[in-house]
């Protein structure tokens, strides 16, 4: 097959560029091809230089998230034959500095993640002879679409708050804290709410819903979020009516 | 980061939310379809007898109060979505207008 | 070799490049129209409180033609406000039932029961 396809990629290179700018590649076009195909196609014959973050290619690493046409989308995940009838426009993911081409700076996000207490916190600790932590399937299908997240970051590019306002926790860091607030075996919320209930937490967000259109894994952060919303409200009214209720 | 007292924004307006959903449809369609076209007749005695009544009184400030907020609330956030600042001017603008219609429909729902 | 990472501007516009924004920038708009319709209705208690002659006078601005345009531009985004709120209900309450989640579309088309026997039960009210 002798097609090809067009790839308007934007490129920053610091040490050269002082701003960035488009640069245009024809590739040969393959039908089972997806777009991350053509970016290592342009590395391995075209122009070395190009910088990108990729791992498995299967949608499950989350490391090659970038705007294709305007849409948060794997590089993986998103096939040429969806989009060879025109130019294919390639930026890195909206929100976030350009560190290197379609390299983003994500140091934000790993503070935001780790601000949330992503981990099981007990009121009282265990010991190794008190056994195994016991739960039902019922108890697992509460928070198990929320632990399916692969920190791709698509939800952050999508979202105009985050566009807004980068202190905003995000759909992720968000959608995680919930999925601890809903495992049985943990008992920290009321920890995770200084930052999770503040200003930059969950309040930031108006359901806007494109984070959960996004997300390559269906985790629903938007839902997530809305939730939180109402139990962090309960939580508010009840510390205020009845104080000293359920420690 | 502190916790946010956002809740006593928020829970009205999730309220005025579905209060709006609920009964602001039927209530234009009553208004503003059936009465101009003639089909249903408001008159005073019967809109007069409903609001004395205490009941109705409170469906009244409900019916009003609620979505009131609601859009308050939500035209402050807009506001921000659209480059217009979520100070102080906006928030007086947006809560002010729903205290007035909230002050406004408590004072004359007890005098009426 | 040194980092300069490069910050990409917010446009104002930013909504207007998407129709996902587009779509929600109306959705919010969809409130403005029911709080203008609010304030219809706190002039009307205001007018019932002066008495029948100011009602009458109200009654008439409702049938107007302005009037009647401003209530059904009203009408079409308090509706459009109803069927997207009804819509985001499965989010935010996830229900489940002996076990097993209850079916988003079941919970919405709870809400359009509660709408529909809401409408009814305030048209009965008013005399249809």
């Amino acid at each position: 097959m002798s097609e090809n396809v067009t790839l308007e990629i934007l490129r920053y290179m610091p040490e050269v560029d002082s701003e960035p700018h488009f640069q245009t590649y024809t590739i040969p076009y393959r039908d089972d091809w997806v777009v991350l195909d053509g970016l290592n196609y342009i590395k391995d014959q075209v122009d070395a230089t190009l910088s990108y973050r990729w791992s498995c290619h299967m949608a499950i690493c989350g490391s090659c998230g970038m705007m294709i046409n305007g849409e948060a989308k794997l590089a993986c995940h998103a096939f040429l034959r969806d989009y060879r009838h025109g130019v294919i426009r390639i930026e890195p993911l909206d929100h976030f500095p350009i560190e290197r081409d379609l390299v983003i700076v994500m140091d934000s996000f790993m503070e935001k993640l780790s601000s949330v207490k992503p981990y099981v916190i007990t009121q009282e600790k265990k010991s190794l002879s008190d056994g195994e932590n016991l739960q039902t399937p019922l108890q697992l299908m509460a928070f198990k679409q929320y632990t399916l997240c692969i920190n791709c970051l698509l939800c952050y590019a999508a979202c105009p708050q985050c566009g807004l306002n980068e202190k905003f926790v995000g759909p992720a860091a968000l959608a995680l804290a919930h999925r601890y607030n809903l495992d049985s075996r943990d008992d920290g919320k009321e920890q995770r709410a200084d930052v999770v209930a503040s200003n930059e937490g969950i309040w930031e967000c108006t359901f806007v819903g494109a984070c959960s259109e996004v997300c390559p894994k269906h985790v629903d952060p938007a839902a997530a979020i809305q939730q939180t919303k109402i139990s962090a409200s309960l939580d508010w009214f009840k510390a205020r009516l009845m104080p000293g209720a359920d420690r | 980061m502190a916790r946010s007292n956002k809740p006593i924004l928020w829970f009205p307006f999730a309220a005025g939310g579905l209060v709006a959903a609920l009964i602001i449809p039927v209530l234009i369609l009553i208004t503003g379809v059936l009465v101009p076209l003639g089909l249903l007749h408001l008159p005073y005695e019967k809109m007069a007898t409903f609001a004395h009544n205490p009941i109705g009184k409170l469906i009244l400030f409900g019916a009003v109060a609620l979505p009131a907020w609601h859009a308050a609330h939500r035209l402050r956030m807009t506001a921000h979505d659209l480059g217009l600042g979520g100070g102080v001017v906006v928030k007086t603008i947006c809560y002010g207008s729903a205290w007035v219609l909230i002050v406004a429909t408590a004072v004359t729902l007890i005098m009426v | 070799m040194s980092r300069r990472p490069y910050i990409r501007k917010v446009e104002r516009g930013w909504w207007l490049g998407h129709r996902r924004y587009v779509v929600y920038m109306i959705r919010e708009l969809s409130s403005l129209f029911v709080g203008l319709y609010c304030a219809l209705l706190v002039l009307g208690l205001v007018r019932l409180a002066q008495g029948r002659a100011a009602w009458d006078g109200f009654l008439a601005v409702l049938s107007s033609p302005l009037g009647v345009l401003f209530q059904l531009i009203c009408l079409a985004f308090a509706a459009y406000h109803s069927v997207t709120w009804f819509a985001l209900t499965p989010k935010a309450m996830p229900l489940a039932l002996r076990g097993e989640p209850v079916p988003p579309k079941a919970i919405v088309g709870m809400h359009y029961g509660v709408w529909a026997v809401v409408s009814l039960v305030v048209l009965i009210a008013a005399g249809i």
